[in-house]
């Protein structure tokens, strides 16, 4: 049986029309040097050598590419498309992108942490060179002329007065053969198609609405999901009873393993209704202990942690110290909340294998967790990845994939597709650790920084599926239920908790340790940016109350340690734009800087703002905002802007409005009322600058604007009202008790 | 260790069976059996399997699931498909104009105000129903109308460009 879904449509909405302008990375062009260098191959090319997984070249016209990495509204799939259809000189729309399929694409392992560009296009461009070179070379045989006579465009191969095109060639063409490794790169000074700044093809669909989303598709015969989850993690079920519930309208079937509830119905509305009533009426083992939102900036403090110094720079002089300062933050649990909850379709075929449609950034590592849940071999599980909404890291787009497939797998030959309620979304995803940044100085008697010293205490940042049922939200509740392992904590480069905790500024003395907490109150897993918010926002505001305490401009202290050319440049064209020079000053306004290299190896990124404090009720506003970026070589500004931008406007809402509220039980947040974001009377005018750096590699901009937004707001309290913010959010009463406590 | 006691099963889930909803969407007579209490997004989606309303809450607190009705925007997912009986619904497909794009759409193309787009049905519905009792809206007027919707991309200024743009090429 086949899930009524036009193969086609998923096509089209995993990209296959999808033209998104993007930033093109300059690690292509590195890359293009070490291909021409020798036979290394570049990129996923290496794990998957062989030119067919990559691309297929068809008698209609038509060019398959297919890639591991997916497309999560970030626009990565037309870049990589860009780079294919350069080096295989055809025009763009030629491309039918198959993104994210177990079955057909290479695994290229989750999409995240900015590694689509320097891993998958640097293969797919190499992979389409090759395909040139054996197209050329079948060309001139086929001709009966020297290779170097051929002319190339658009898969159309001249000499002289004849032709022939790659469709024509498709019965000779041979690509079950691996990359030599030696087939030549266009030259850049050819490239057409990279460094254009293409509309998004996918936008037309999202304007109009044709299905696109995985939430939005509803195929033939298909029956609705719901899970009826415990009143809190690590509840457990003592009894309910089945038999109203299988009784309420439209109701198929309810499904009981250990403590797992779950319900089939003929509407979602209907699926909602009777998890409702299973969740109402059940009899659960409900545990208290959790330290609530009040609580746990000191248990961060307190909690059983392993201890790592991650740096240690002695300062090498002997200039005496005139005085110690020391601050401390909290960043409480913030939440990805994407507008669409999550969703998945699964249906469970007569072969018994189950395929889901999924907007999971890990397709083979959620396939073979879920595989591993439901005991069934390697390979029964064929994930589908579709569009969903905006994720910004891992939130339940695994858990809707792993729900759907464990009631499809209850129901053989019904394709059933499950969609979170809002409540279900926002209290069981997997939230942003809280965490406390503990910041202190020595300095000396001009309140220069000597010895720098950064405390970061934090829960983990990765819980992933990573092949692990015990990461699926719902097998934990099995019987027998799977054990949830402990993250550990990354190390460098990229780091987790420890993101963006090391400085950029050159200070004489740095140290930096890592407070690593494996216990997890509330769930937690990958939120952009991980541990580098709240890091950047600590060390961001901290060496601006350093400026203050020592009567200095804020972006002239900074200068004073931030000796890195392009980091310089970032920070004063960012004042530059903002006007901070002739900045005049009114009352209750105040204006705020900050900047941070995201991983201190990608993007560099400040953000200056200006804020309005209503003294009566403490209401902070963002009145104007400006961004300066630096991500290397820009391809396409206006994809730069929207990202950098975007997460800005983000991170002023986690400033201002963001955390998670729980109470010695349960979750408090479970809806937008409880877990208000930033709205359009709210959001400010934003004015991006863009540094290009022609010729240097791409760096990366989805999470490198958001620490420096956040600690510019900050600042900017601080400056509007001479007390600082140390605890997020920055919510009226908040304010208004730090105004009154001055 | 505490215990949630079991709620009493109520009768409250029985629906009551209710003949045929007819109205019109986006132009056209339709007719559905539903289920007395199903919302207008559960009847859109479900029944007409249209994709412009989404579900993002289902409290009427961020916009995703806007449709019209006549030429109001409601929220689908907290009005009882019952009310639209007799009355004319349009949806983001329903706003093309001979299948393609409207001014509107057009507008929201050409700003490329989405990033992951999932709010852009609200965003259009809302907006469109702004432009038609005030072509000529201001900055502040497109904020306000829109201040309802929720937006988690950070897109929300390329959108009221998008709306701005709209009402200027119309
Ligand atoms: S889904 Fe209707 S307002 Fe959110
Ligand atoms: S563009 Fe993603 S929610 Fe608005």
């Amino acid at each position: 049986m086949n899930l009524m879904i036009d193969r086609r449509t998923f096509l089209k909405g995993t990209g296959g029309f999808l033209a998104v302008s993007f930033l093109l990375p300059s690690a292509v062009f590195a890359q293009q040097a070490a291909a021409n260098a020798g036979p290394e191959l570049p990129g996923d090319l290496r794990n998957h050598p062989q030119l067919s997984s990559w691309l297929r070249i068809n008698a209609d016209g038509t060019v398959n590419l297919f890639i591991g990495k997916v497309e999560l509204g970030q626009g990565a799939l037309t870049a990589v498309g860009q780079v294919a259809a350069e080096e295989l000189v055809i025009d763009f729309n030629r491309l039918v992108i198959l993104a994210g399929d177990t079955e057909l694409c290479p695994d290229e392992g989750t999409t995240a942490g900015s590694q689509t560009m320097p891993n998958c296009a640097p293969a797919v461009q190499q992979a389409a060179a090759e395909i040139r070179a054996i197209l050329r070379k079948l060309a001139a045989e086929k001709l009966g002329v020297g290779e170097d006579t051929l002319t190339l465009a658009d898969g159309t191969i001249t000499s002289g007065g004849q032709s022939v095109t790659y469709w024509d060639l498709v019965a000779d063409l041979q690509l079950e053969v691996d990359a030599t490794g030696t087939a030549p790169l266009l030259p850049i000074a050819e490239h057409k198609v990279i460094g254009q700044n293409i509309p998004r093809v996918d936008i037309p669909a999202k304007m109009t609405g044709e299905a696109i989303f995985v939430q939005e598709m509803n195929p033939e015969g298909v029956l609705y999901g719901a899970i009826a989850r415990p009143p809190t993690y690590k509840a457990t079920l003592n009894d309910v009873d089945l038999a109203p519930i299988e009784a309420m309208p439209g109701v198929r079937q309810v499904i009981r393993n250990g403590s797992f509830l779950g319900v089939i119905a003929e509407r979602q509305d209907q699926a909602w209704a009777a998890a409702d009533a299973l969740e109402r009426t059940a009899n659960w083992n409900v545990p208290t202990g959790l330290p609530g939102h009040d609580g746990m900036e000191e248990w961060l403090l307190t909690a059983e942690a392993e201890e790592k110094e991650w740096k240690n720079t002695v300062r090498a002089d002997g200039t005496a110290v005139a005085e110690t300062y020391e601050a401390q933050y909290y960043r409480p649990y913030h939440m990805h909340g994407s507008i669409g909850t999550s969703a998945a379709i699964a249906q469970k075929g007569e072969d018994g294998k189950i395929t889901v449609w999924t907007h999971s950034q890990s397709v083979w590592a959620t396939a073979a967790a879920i595989e591993k849940m439901l005991g069934l071999a390697e390979g029964m599980v064929h994930a589908i990845h579709t569009e969903g909404s905006g994720c910004y890291g891992h939130n339940m787009a695994d858990d809707a994939a792993a729900d759907a497939c464990l009631l499809a797998n209850a129901m053989p030959g019904t394709p059933i597709k499950l969609q979170y309620t809002r409540a279900g979304e926002h209290k069981w995803e997997p939230y942003g650790s809280a965490m406390v940044n503990k910041l202190s100085a020595t300095l000396d008697a001009e309140g220069n920084i000597l010895d720098w010293e950064h405390h970061i205490y934090s829960t983990p940042h990765g819980s992933r599926p990573g092949g692990n049922p015990g990461n699926l939200l719902s097998a934990r509740y099995l019987d027998p239920p799977f054990e949830q392992p402990t993250p550990n904590d990354g190390g460098p480069p990229n780091f987790s908790a420890t993101r963006n905790g090391l400085t950029n500024y050159e200070l004489p003395g740095e140290r930096v340790v890592t407070h690593f907490i494996r216990e997890m109150p509330l769930r937690v897993s990958s939120t952009r940016g991980l541990g580098a918010y709240a890091n950047v926002v600590a060390i961001e505001q901290f060496i601006d109350e350093l400026a203050v305490k020592a009567g200095a401009d804020p972006v002239e202290y900074r200068l004073r340690f931030l000796k890195d050319e392009r980091m310089r440049d970032v920070l004063t064209r960012c004042a530059e734009a903002f006007g901070w020079d002739n900045y005049e000053r009114q009352p209750n306004r105040g204006r705020g800087i900050a900047i941070a290299r995201y991983k201190n190896y990608a993007a560099m990124t400040a953000v200056a703002v200006e804020v309005q404090v209503t003294r009566r009720n403490g209401l902070v506003r963002v009145l104007r905002a400006v961004t300066a970026n630096d991500g290397g070589h820009i391809v396409s500004p206006d994809g730069m802007a929207n990202q950098v931008e975007g997460g800005a406007i983000q991170a002023f809402s986690w400033a201002l409005k963001e955390e998670v509220k729980f109470d010695n039980t349960q979750v408090l947040s479970t809806d937008w009322a409880s877990y208000p974001i930033l709205t359009f009377g709210e959001v400010p005018p934003v004015e991006n600058v863009l540094i290009d750096r022609p010729g240097e590699p791409y760096l990366g901009n989805g999470e490198s604007s958001q620490g420096p937004a956040g600690a510019a707001v900050a600042n900017a309290i601080a400056d509007a009202i001479g007390t600082r913010m140390r605890h997020g959010p920055y919510t009226p009463d908040r304010v208004l008790d730090a105004i009154r406590n001055a | 260790m505490s215990n949630s006691g079991p709620e009493q099963v109520t009768e409250s889930w029985k629906e009551e069976v209710i003949p045929m909803l007819n109205f019109r969407l986006n132009g056209q007579d339709v007719s559905v059996d539903a289920p007395g209490n199903a919302t207008l997004l559960s009847v859109l989606s479900n029944d007409l399997k249209q994709a412009g309303p989404k579900f993002g809450c289902g409290l009427s607190q961020c916009g995703a699931c806007s449709v019209l009705i006549d030429s109001d925007p409601v929220r689908a997912c907290q009005t009882q498909a019952q009310a639209a009986v007799g009355r004319s619904v349009t949806t983001l497909e329903g706003l093309r104009e001979d299948g393609e794009p409207n001014a509107l759409q057009r507008a929201m193309i050409a700003e490329q105000a989405a990033q992951c787009g999932y709010c852009a049905n609200g965003m259009i519905i809302v907006a469109q129903a702004l432009l038609d009792r005030n072509p000529t809206p201001t900055e502040q007027d497109v904020r306000s109308a829109l201040n309802g919707n929720l937006c988690r991309c950070g897109t929300h200024n390329r959108i009221v460009r998008a709306v701005l743009r709209a009402a200027q090429e119309a």
